[in-house]
């Protein structure tokens, strides 16, 4: 029998024969078009690890997530923060303590009543390290979270606590503007706390899943796909249209791409690189490529020669790299040159850009060959160098370019190494021999300081070894800052600092691509990249 | 022939020994682990992560750990996907792999048996050479290309066809095609050549002198003995859909066992890997000595032996 569902499920054949054809039947009488079920399918890249929103990670299980949770904050379409489980929320001691007033009656999918203490409880277990949660550190505003997180301090030390069953406070160590958007992310979920004494690790199964988003959780083929169906105790159930959402994990860009061409998805998790231009030219109504929260750069391994203590070579390499050949020929789907750290559309942020990015291309390539000179190296004596990638094509691609650029400009020597990419996560990490790696970052919130923090002394994912005292003194300004524009000013300090010592070279600004059939309303672009499957409408088409 | 049965099965134990063996240490040696991700886990969480799953110790107990669980059928649990166990993994991958399996060796049969004895019965005619180009063609082209100008000519040019995933009948469809050529291909070379040479045997001759028609001449007479080489294939064939079938899966984004396999290794989830693999080569050990078996049911002259 064809099955897709585990043997466990199997039963009598023709029983459950008969039962399909009945419902089948029943939906077929009862139904008129204007009451169809709305159905999405979204392709979903990778498939998620786990839906324990805590031990979750990437971006795929975290658009999942924002199905079946809720946060204290959510965000709107175009990806504003907006209240969330909570109706609203009052700040006090000068940015220091917040008060979160959940809505009445808000409930768990099971009808559980959804209280304060469930978001405590779920900051406690995301901030301790028996969790094993990916994404602690971005709780490190919360007050102690920092000696939570490093084991130092019980989790009930963290600076959260219920008032009531409708007020939970949280408390800061310092002021943070961008704190309510950071409650949209999944490591501050909730956890319906029963379930998880009751199942333990396998709370987070179908039939198992308490959440309290506007869908659950209905089905989870491994490697097929991930069913979630409307929430009726969602708060806010009756705005929601579409019906069921179905997950395909599909890492194979190419493959998911002929899956939304045969009309199999509503929706594609990304578009491959190297079929824009054919996209452009024949989806190109379909086509969403938007700027995104992310940069793609190569960073310089600073605890090894040629780099190390090198600023001037370091110099002359970003130099001599023509980013807008990279954004506008190679990346071409409507990336933008990077000459900064931080992705122009960050909130509340005015992007610093380093101050040779409007020099004609000779002068670039004039002051290349100064440094260049400067920091020991001639025609006789080129730059041996290595750039080290995981291996994909559309990496080599940009490889083989900038290693042409800076053997053209100065006369660098350049070996190309690709490595699978778990291979290439330990050499980068290690530092023992990488040189110039491929990386990229994607902000986990809203926020400058999520790329700033990046290069602090010791960040763990800090693979350049980058540990500037200053730098830091200036992060900590800013973090201390109540006023906005002050600590703005601090931040672009920092990264204008970055930018002088550059420990990474920034190459272009991401977009994310989307490729959407024309009957799903309600998309908008944001720069997070962030589309709640409640936002939308699927009309009869 | 119990006695064989027996001696058969007792023998594949130092067999698996060797693959347990060889791939528990194979995936420990290569660089990375299961939680390394691009976003490093802090160092106290990493320790806490990997003391859950007895990575922290040395690992020959780890290796001893690992096999005594599989005394008990316990795969262990997955590295991957947290709360899931390898056992759960493969009862939900394997049936989906062994649809796919086995619809793309009946075809393979059907197929493959049917245009071997057509070939030989137009022996050097024009269907017999256009039979076998087709089928060098077949054996010639890999399924990882076939597949997406299968995909490309059936799903999105023409729309009758699912392009991948696993609801319904028609998914089946392209994936098995994919699977099932190259041994179509290799079938019905073996059938031809078998059925040319049963065809010129004495009996063969002896039975067209009867008067007896010719569809009972083949199928009677020249089918069984023919069969034999074709019997023998069987055992590689299924190795060889198997490791098709981890391709197919992918292109196809079937949920089978083949596409744990590739993750896992990518992901280093190393129980899921040790899983897949102890469980097929248990089935091919399994699947080999059946074939042995059938072969004694065929010929009498093994059953004797």
């Amino acid at each position: 029998m064809f099955s897709t569902e585990t043997p466990s499920h199997g039963g009598i054949p023709f029983l459950r024969a008969f039962l399909c054809v009945s419902v089948a039947l029943c939906e077929f009488a009862f139904s008129t078009p204007a009451q169809a079920v709305q159905v999405l399918r979204k392709g979903n890249e990778v498939e998620p690890e786990t839906l324990d929103p805590h031990k979750a990670q990437g971006i795929s299980a975290a658009n999942i997530l924002r199905d079946l949770y809720e946060g204290l904050t959510g965000e709107a379409p175009d990806g504003s923060v907006v209240p969330g489980a909570a109706e609203r929320w009052e700040v006090a001691d000068e940015g220091r303590s917040y008060t979160f007033f959940l809505r009445e009656g808000a409930r768990w999918s099971n009808g559980d009543p959804l209280t304060a203490e469930d978001y405590a409880a779920g900051l406690r277990r995301s901030a301790d390290p028996r969790t094993g949660s990916k994404y602690s550190q971005l709780l490190l505003p919360i007050e102690n979270a920092d000696a939570v997180t490093s084991g130092r301090l019980p989790p009930e030390a963290l600076g959260v606590g219920a008032l009531d069953a409708h007020r939970l406070q949280i408390r800061l160590r310092a002021p943070a503007p961008h704190f309510p958007g950071l409650l949209t992310h999944h490591a501050t979920f909730p956890v319906h706390r029963p379930s998880l004494a009751a199942h333990g690790e396998r709370f987070a199964r179908p039939g198992l899943l308490v959440g309290n988003g506007a869908y659950r959780l209905d089905q989870w083929v491994m490697q097929s796909h991930i069913a979630l169906v409307r929430n009726t105790e969602y708060w806010d159930a009756a705005q929601v249209a579409v019906d069921r959402v179905v997950y395909y994990p599909t890492e194979n860009a190419a493959a998911e791409l002929k899956r939304y061409r045969a009309g199999e998805l509503d929706w594609t998790g990304t578009v491959p690189q190297n079929q824009m231009p054919w996209v452009r030219q024949n989806l190109g109504a379909e086509l969403h490529a938007t700027p995104y929260l992310g940069i793609y750069y190569y960073g310089f391994n600073l605890t090894r020669a040629p780099f190390r203590d090198n600023p001037k070579l370091r110099r002359a390499l970003a130099l001599a790299v023509d980013r807008e050949i990279l954004a506008g020929k190679i990346a071409a789907a409507g990336e933008t040159p990077a000459y900064g750290w931080v992705p122009p559309g960050t909130a509340g942020y005015a992007p610093v850009i380093a101050p040779w990015a409007s020099w004609p291309a000779e002068r670039r390539l004039a002051e290349a060959r100064r440094l260049y000179a400067e920091a020991g190296y001639s025609a006789e004596r080129p730059l041996e160098v290595e750039i080290r990638y995981n291996t994909h094509a559309d990496h080599k691609k940009i490889a083989v370019v900038v290693a042409y650029m800076w053997q053209q400009a100065l006369g660098v020597r350049t070996r190309l190494i690709n490595e699978e990419w778990k291979v290439f996560l330990q050499s980068r990490r290690f530092k023992r021999d990488t040189q110039v790696f491929r990386a990229s970052w994607i902000g986990d919130y809203d926020d400058p300081s999520s790329f700033l923090e990046l290069f602090r002394c010791g960040n763990g994912l800090n693979d350049t070894g980058y540990c500037n005292t200053a730098y830091d003194a200036l992060l900590d300004a800013a973090a201390a800052q109540t006023d906005s524009g002050l600590r703005r000013a601090r931040m672009q300090d920092a990264e204008r600092l970055l930018l002088e010592d550059l420990p990474v070279l920034p190459m272009y600004f991401y977009v994310s691509r989307h490729l959407v059939k024309p009957y799903v309303r309600g998309w908008r672009a944001n720069i997070m990249d962030h589309h709640y499957t409640k936002h939308f409408r699927l009309p009869p088409h | 022939m119990w006695s064989f049965v027996l001696k058969r099965l007792l023998s594949a134990i130092p067999t698996l020994f060797l693959l347990v063996a060889l791939t528990f240490f194979l995936m420990r040696v290569a660089p990375g682990g299961p939680f390394d991700a691009e976003r490093a886990l802090p160092p106290e969480v990493q320790a806490q992560v990997e003391a859950a799953y007895h990575l922290d110790e040395p690992v020959w107990r780890q290796f001893g750990r690992y096999l005594g669980g599989l005394m008990q059928g316990d795969l262990g649990p997955s590295y991957q996907y947290a709360g899931y166990t390898v056992n759960e993994l493969v009862a939900q991958g394997f049936p989906v792999s062994l649809q796919l399996g086995m619809a793309a060796l009946l075809l393979a049969l059907l197929l493959g048996g049917g245009a071997g004895i057509l070939a030989a019965l137009k022996y050097n005619g024009p269907a017999d050479h256009g039979i076998m180009a087709l089928a060098m063609t077949g054996l010639a082209l890999p399924n990882f290309v076939v597949a997406p100008l299968l995909v490309l000519a059936f799903a999105v040019t023409l729309a009758w066809l699912p392009a991948g995933g696993w609801d319904g009948p028609a998914s089946l469809v392209l994936p098995v095609l994919a699977l099932a050529l190259p041994q179509v291909a290799a079938i019905a070379r073996l059938m031809r050549g078998s059925m040319i040479e049963v065809l010129g045997q004495g009996y063969v001759r002896a039975a067209r002198a009867k008067g007896l028609p010719e569809y009972r001449v083949v199928l009677v007479h020249a089918l069984k003995p023919a069969l034999m080489p074709v019997l023998s294939y069987l055992g590689p064939a299924t190795a060889q859909l198997i490791t098709g079938s981890v391709v197919i899966e992918q292109i196809f984004s079937i949920p089978g066992l083949g596409r744990h396999f590739v993750q896992g290794a990518l992901n280093r989830d190393y129980t899921v890997v040790m899983g897949v693999v102890v469980f097929y080569g248990a089935l091919i050990i399994l699947f080999n000595l059946i074939v042995d078996l059938l072969y004694g049911v065929l010929d009498p002259r093994v059953r004797q032996r």
